[in-house]
């Protein structure tokens, strides 16, 4: 099999620095997570619960496991405007396992990952390594992942909810490189470099979305299935760098690029800050904004029917950009019952604004028909909670 | 020609490297060891906001750390 060149560059570095590695790396400690978590914006509510549990055994090997789920209301506004308001549920379950190894400096990483709903399979092998070198103050790491999903459309026919037959099972096969670089600078610095190439082929599309365009006397919005390319290749570069202030506090700081072959670039950034108080609590906020350009075959609108050969609605692909503010509290309790070395209760909000300049509010004029292609453009906010307990034992 | 000056270029690196001597000694990193500068303290919550961003944007990858980096034990 012929690797793609950013492959074969990878393993030629792993190969390369592996050769001038020593000796110890750390393995995570054992711990329990439980989570709530829930986003609320755009009429979809999201919520469900996460476990995850990692555990040593002997000084090599480290174990963990998370089962996590999502309960879905609602769908979000780019199916919506076609299904009307009808009631809406669904859930997806995700089970994940994962093993590391600890060789001298060197860590191998695997994992399984098996997530479930009704219209949709997907299965996630990752394969990774990472190594301490230079002292210890450089680690390098490579990553390989691998997933195959099944897609399905679920249509009501005589009011039972099936997989629809002519939709048939559909196929999606995603690749994903990965080469990160963290170095530590100073005593107090430490940045990091990272890179992820991912491929994507087979139905890239969402058998429940749709395009409108223009009917030849310009009037009304006609509606058509959308039609997407069945490759998709991305490349991200991130930067990031984390300051451990004169007190005790860090800042960070991170940007990512990104572009694809679909024509979407993407700037993201994001600054945090982290402060301890007194013995057990932890102060936590961020503000990160993302930007993006629209794909090359997406409109919200189009000009007439059978446009060009790729049309999308989807507003994941539009022009857009977003605001989010994070605030986090965490409260840590040292030996909260003898087995256990330690607790904390944590609690982290996101408010999120997302702003579209290319994607409109359908549904006003499904209502007023003059108001076709000149809709309010689409704005929403978010609230993202997360609530957690961890122990570590 | 030009792939042995590669072969020679890349060798005389290693070789440099070799000898690298940390500039931030094993006991000077305390600071990089204080949990509240690890790229992510809770992989569990950090997990779950990098899905809602992939779900909600258009771009995706490369977030996260390459790893601890600090080597502090």
């Amino acid at each position: 099999m012929r690797l793609p060149v950013p492959y074969c560059a990878v393993l030629l570095a792993a190969g390369l620095l592996r050769a001038v590695a020593a000796s110890a790396g750390v393995l995570p400690e054992d711990r329990a997570d439980a989570m709530y978590h829930r986003y609320d914006g755009g009429d979809v509510t999201v919520d469900g619960p996460s476990i995850l549990v990692r555990k040593k055994f002997g000084e090599q090997v480290s174990v963990s496991a998370n089962y996590y789920v999502d309960m879905v209301t609602s769908a979000s506004i780019d199916v919506k405007w076609l299904s009307g308001a009808s009631e809406y549920k669904e859930e997806r379950a995700q089970t994940s396992f994962s093993a590391d190894y600890l060789r001298g400096k060197s860590t191998y990483s695997i994992s399984l990952i098996n997530s479930k709903e009704s219209d949709y399979v997907a299965n996630t092998a990752s394969f990774g390594i990472s190594e301490d070198m230079f002292g210890d103050l450089t680690t390098v790491s490579l990553g390989f992942s691998r997933a195959k999903d099944e897609v399905y459309k679920n249509v009501s026919i005589n009011g039972v909810k099936q997989h629809d037959p002519v939709y048939g099972k559909r196929r999606v096969d995603h690749r994903s490189y990965r080469l990160g670089i963290s170095q530590v600078l100073t005593k107090h610095l430490i940045v990091g470099l990272n890179y992820e190439a991912q491929t994507h082929q087979g139905e890239l599309g969402n058998p429940y979305r749709a395009i409108r365009s223009l009917s030849l006397a310009g009037n009304q919005a006609l509606i058509a299935p959308e039609i997407y390319p069945n490759t998709r290749t991305t490349n991200a570069v991130a930067i990031d760098a984390r300051y451990y202030l004169p007190y005790r506090a860090a800042l960070k700081g991170s940007y990512r690029f990104f572009a694809d072959t679909w024509g979407v670039a993407a700037h993201t950034a994001e600054i945090g800050y982290t402060h301890p108080w007194r013995a057990a609590w932890i102060f936590e906020g961020s503000y990160r904004h993302h930007r993006q350009s629209a794909a090359d075959f997406y409109s919200d609108l189009f000009p007439r029917p059978n446009f060009q050969n790729f049309m999308a609605r989807d507003r994941n692909l539009a022009t857009m950009q977003d605001h989010s503010l994070h605030a986090g509290v965490s409260y840590e309790l040292e030996k909260p019952w003898p087995w256990l070395e330690k607790g904390s209760v944590n609690l982290f909000i996101d408010r999120i604004q997302f702003r579209f300049a290319d994607f409109r509010d359908a549904t006003r004029s499904q209502s007023d028909p003059t108001l076709l292609g000149r809709e309010p453009l689409h704005r929403e906010s978010a609230l993202v909670a997360r609530f957690f307990v961890s122990v570590w034992f | 020609m030009p792939r042995a000056l590669t072969f020679s270029v890349i060798a005389i690196c290693l070789a440099g490297c070799a000898d690298i001597e940390p500039w931030v000694k094993p006991y000077e990193r305390a600071a990089l060891a204080d949990p509240i500068m690890a790229s992510t303290r809770d992989a569990i919550a950090a997990e779950y906001l990098h899905h809602v961003h992939e779900v909600r944007e258009g771009a995706r990858g490369a977030v996260g750390s390459a790893g601890g980096g600090c080597g502090c034990n």
